[in-house]
């Protein structure tokens, strides 16, 4: 067994951040309310507001803190990413007993890949954002899984509308492979970078068509927040707020009449003497105390990795393997994407790392005839090759030899990467490991995570593709990401998949658990297969969808 | 080429520091990088005063120090480093002031000048460069892991060297030497992304602006 590398946790000095909540906050439960949801990340938060619209009492809980949003803190956090000295989890405080993990034989670094707290793991997310394509919901047809979506791209797609709305998706009408839309992007695209156009010769006289990318980003001012001031950080989120985070629709719900209580994991969920519905959410508290929130709808929106465990932790005389766990697929099926990715040096100047995101992929390789390969979704990079400030702050040399040295490293660069798809496999998985326990002596999350043949298929497919491009930029190919040195893209999903067969699937189309009638997921955690887009905006989309649902149901 | 006070006080604006620092107040907001190289002007955009927002400022000998460190980490042909060096220190220290790393900035001077005094004989700053660079190099600092609670090597590295050079090349001042004048860690906007080295957008997308080529925002 390997264990996580952050598991020391936060250091006790917790430089330039707020402080943790108070812990005068009343986090007593109230009476028993309309939905309770766990998780306020950006599922919960979109859930939460629109059920709060529509007039229903509804409580969040999240297991992480709120976080002060204020500019000076978001750039104190920016600046503790930029700078060595902290360990990437510690920006977001993740880390120690709380977040414990264990993995199988290949490592998974999950505490790199998430955030607790309100606003969840959009707070250090790169906010890029588009619909899967229509040949997504169908992949287990195709031979790319074992299972198809309970639904298709045109149930989904005035979700995904909404959706591109509430988070304010800035795109164009560029990308001939994507799927059909009824209405424009609410924001226009980002122009495409400099970069962009030393690579489009070449995939012109390739026949690659590339086009605009979806952000989560402003363009223009949109809903209150300004346009994104360009801090070329992947991650965090610009400190004015002009790259969308899970927490604007948490405010939102809170000021349509949620309550939102910090710091507040659920331990376990409850059921009534039928077994049929869950009666309470019990969750801890900073004191030290348990409590009971009772409610006539339950909804988890904790991620591909808490909302399993929270359901295999919750077991009962009734359900005795964990809840909605009569097919025996909780946690099974643990899909992430994979990275592909080729980068050289040209003989000018490319002009990287202005942005921290990309203004050109290409979907062209996405859909294939080739039986062999999955999907590839193709970005051209705008921050090839190492950030002069990474490599001032890391060179161990200074004054003219670091300068001689940073003018090498910078300033030729270019790469081209690719998400990769990963069909479902059931060894897969997210399971409780007994042999060790977190902060409340609950057993820690293990992932059991490796790569097929087929995703190692494509991923060489994709490197073939990258060096055929670099090439014809005439680019001397420096460094290759292959199936030997990939890794997660942090999106983890496909551990309580959808189906309309109890047998065989843990929710149903409307994303209720076959097993009890007041519990939903809204988490890419329902994903069948995971495509190889960026997840947000479905999950954004499902979660309006789930909203819908709970909302008839109540 | 010449670090100015302007060029301080525009890295800054990448922390978005409002503080007064005499007559030269920060705003907020990226500085036009300019077409002729230049940093442009942070305080010229959104300035404001605020006068309950003293800055506190480090001690003299200290200010000696920090200016004295940069002196051999800057490169040699950077001219008006003491001015770049005060005023960002200024800046710097109101804005963390109450947060661990400044009070660690203040403690790595003080473990480097307590060095440079049992190596040298004398204060950091009153040392000559060779000097200055042999200290920082016998304590390693140029090796050392960056820790802010690490051994005294690892926390100069963190409070003192990274804390410079961060100043210099997260800021136009230090991109501009290198070609980047929105380097990562500066609000630089959505416009110089788009340049070339020459500053010009590329031709084949000058006829639309830059935009997507086949227009705004979609629907189809």
């Amino acid at each position: 067994m390997t264990t996580d590398p952050d598991r020391a946790g936060p250091k006790p000095d917790r430089a330039g951040g707020p402080p943790r909540s108070s812990t005068q906050i009343d986090r007593t439960p109230g009476p028993r309310v309309d939905v309770c949801v766990v998780g306020a990340g950006p599922a919960g938060g979109l859930l939460a507001h629109r059920l709060a619209e529509r007039g229903h009492d509804v409580t969040v809980l999240d297991a992480g803190p709120r976080f002060d949003m204020g500019e000076r803190a978001r750039l104190d956090r920016m600046e503790r990413t930029l700078r060595p000295g902290h360990a990437a989890p510690e920006v977001w405080e993740m880390g120690g007993a709380r977040d414990a993990y264990s993995t199988g034989r290949r490592s998974y670094p999950l505490n790199h890949t998430r955030v607790k707290g309100v606003g969840g793991s959009t707070l250090h997310w790169q906010g890029i954002v588009m619909r899967l394509h229509e040949s997504d919901f169908e992949r287990g047809s195709r031979g790319e899984g074992d299972a198809d979506w309970p639904i298709d791209y045109a149930d989904l797609r005035p979700y995904y509308a909404a959706a591109e709305r509430g988070l304010g998706v800035a795109g164009g009408s560029d990308n001939p492979f994507a799927p059909p839309r009824e209405e424009p992007f609410p924001l226009p695209a980002f122009p495409p970078s400099y970069s962009d156009a030393l690579f489009a010769p070449a995939c012109e006289e390739l026949g690659i068509t590339m086009h605009s990318v979806p952000g989560a980003r402003n363009t223009e001012p949109y809903d209150g927040r300004p346009v994104c001031d360009g801090y070329g950080t992947r991650r965090p989120a610009g400190p004015a707020g002009g790259q969308y985070s899970g927490d604007v629709h948490v405010r939102k719900a809170e000021a349509a009449g949620a309550r939102v209580v910090d710091r507040t994991p659920v331990q376990r969920l409850t059921v009534d003497r039928s077994g049929e519905r869950a009666t309470a959410a019990v969750y801890a508290t900073p004191d030290g105390r348990e409590h009971r929130q009772e409610a006539r709808q339950f909804v988890l929106a904790a991620g591909g990795v808490e909302t399993p465990r929270l359901l295999l932790l919750s077991t009962s005389p009734e359900h005795p393997d964990g809840l909605a766990n009569s097919s025996g697929l909780v946690g099974r099926h643990f899909m992430d994407h994979c990275f592909a990715g080729v980068g050289g040096r040209l003989d000018e100047r490319t002009r990287q790392h202005h942005l921290g995101f990309n203004t050109r992929e290409s979907h062209q390789f996405y859909e294939t005839d080739d039986p062999d390969v999955g999907a590839i979704k193709l970005e051209f990079l705008n921050y090839a090759g190492p950030s002069p400030l990474d490599r001032a702050l890391s060179d161990g040399r200074w004054g003219d030899d670091l300068l001689d040295a940073l003018r090498e490293s910078y300033g030729s660069h270019v790469g081209v990467g690719a998400l990769i798809e990963q069909p479902p496999r059931a060894e897969n998985r997210v399971r409780l490991d007994p042999s060790r326990t977190d902060d409340h002596g609950n057993p820690v999350p293990r992932i059991e995570w490796s790569l097929g043949d087929r995703t190692r298929r494509t991923i060489e497919r994709a490197n073939e593709i990258q060096r055929t491009i670099l090439d014809e930029l005439g680019a001397t190919i420096a460094w290759t990401v292959g199936p030997d040195s990939t890794g997660p893209a942090a999106h983890h999903m496909g551990t309580t998949r959808m189906g309309d067969d109890p047998a065989t699937s843990v929710v149903d189309a409307r994303l209720r658990a076959h097993d009890l009638a007041n519990l939903w997921v809204a988490s890419s955690s329902v994903f069948p297969t995971g495509g190889a887009m960026n997840p947000t905006l479905t999950i954004a989309a499902l979660a309006l969808m789930a909203a819908e649902n709970v909302d008839e149901a109540l | 080429m010449e670090l100015t006070r302007r060029d301080a006080l525009a890295a800054l604006a990448g922390g978005t520091t409002l503080v007064g620092t005499g007559a030269a107040v920060v705003g907020r907001g990226p500085a036009d990088p300019g077409r002729d190289g230049s940093a442009g002007s942070a305080a010229g955009n959104g300035e404001k005063a605020d006068p309950g927002n003293r800055p506190i400022r480090f001690d003299e000998e200290e200010l000696e120090a920090l200016v004295a460190v940069a002196q051999v980490l800057y490169p040699s042909k950077v001219a008006g480093v003491r001015e770049f060096v005060e005023t960002y220190a200024a800046g710097r220290f109101e804005r963390r002031s109450g947060a661990s790393p400044t009070a660690g900035v203040r403690e790595a001077l003080q473990t480097l000048d307590e060095r440079a005094r049992e190596w040298e004989g004398e204060g950091y700053a009153a040392l000559d460069p060779d000097a200055r660079e042999r200290v920082l190099a016998q304590m390693g600092a140029n090796t050392a892991e960056s820790d802010p609670r690490g051994t005294d090597a690892e926390r100069v590295r963190h409070g003192v060297v990274d804390e410079l050079l961060y100043a210099l090349y997260a800021s136009p001042a230090g991109g501009r030497l290198l070609g980047i004048e929105n380097p990562p860690g500066w609000p630089g906007g959505l416009d110089a992304y788009r340049r070339g080295p020459d500053g010009r957008l590329p031709e084949r997308w000058r006829s639309t602006d830059g935009r997507a080529p086949t227009g705004r925002r979609g629907g189809r």
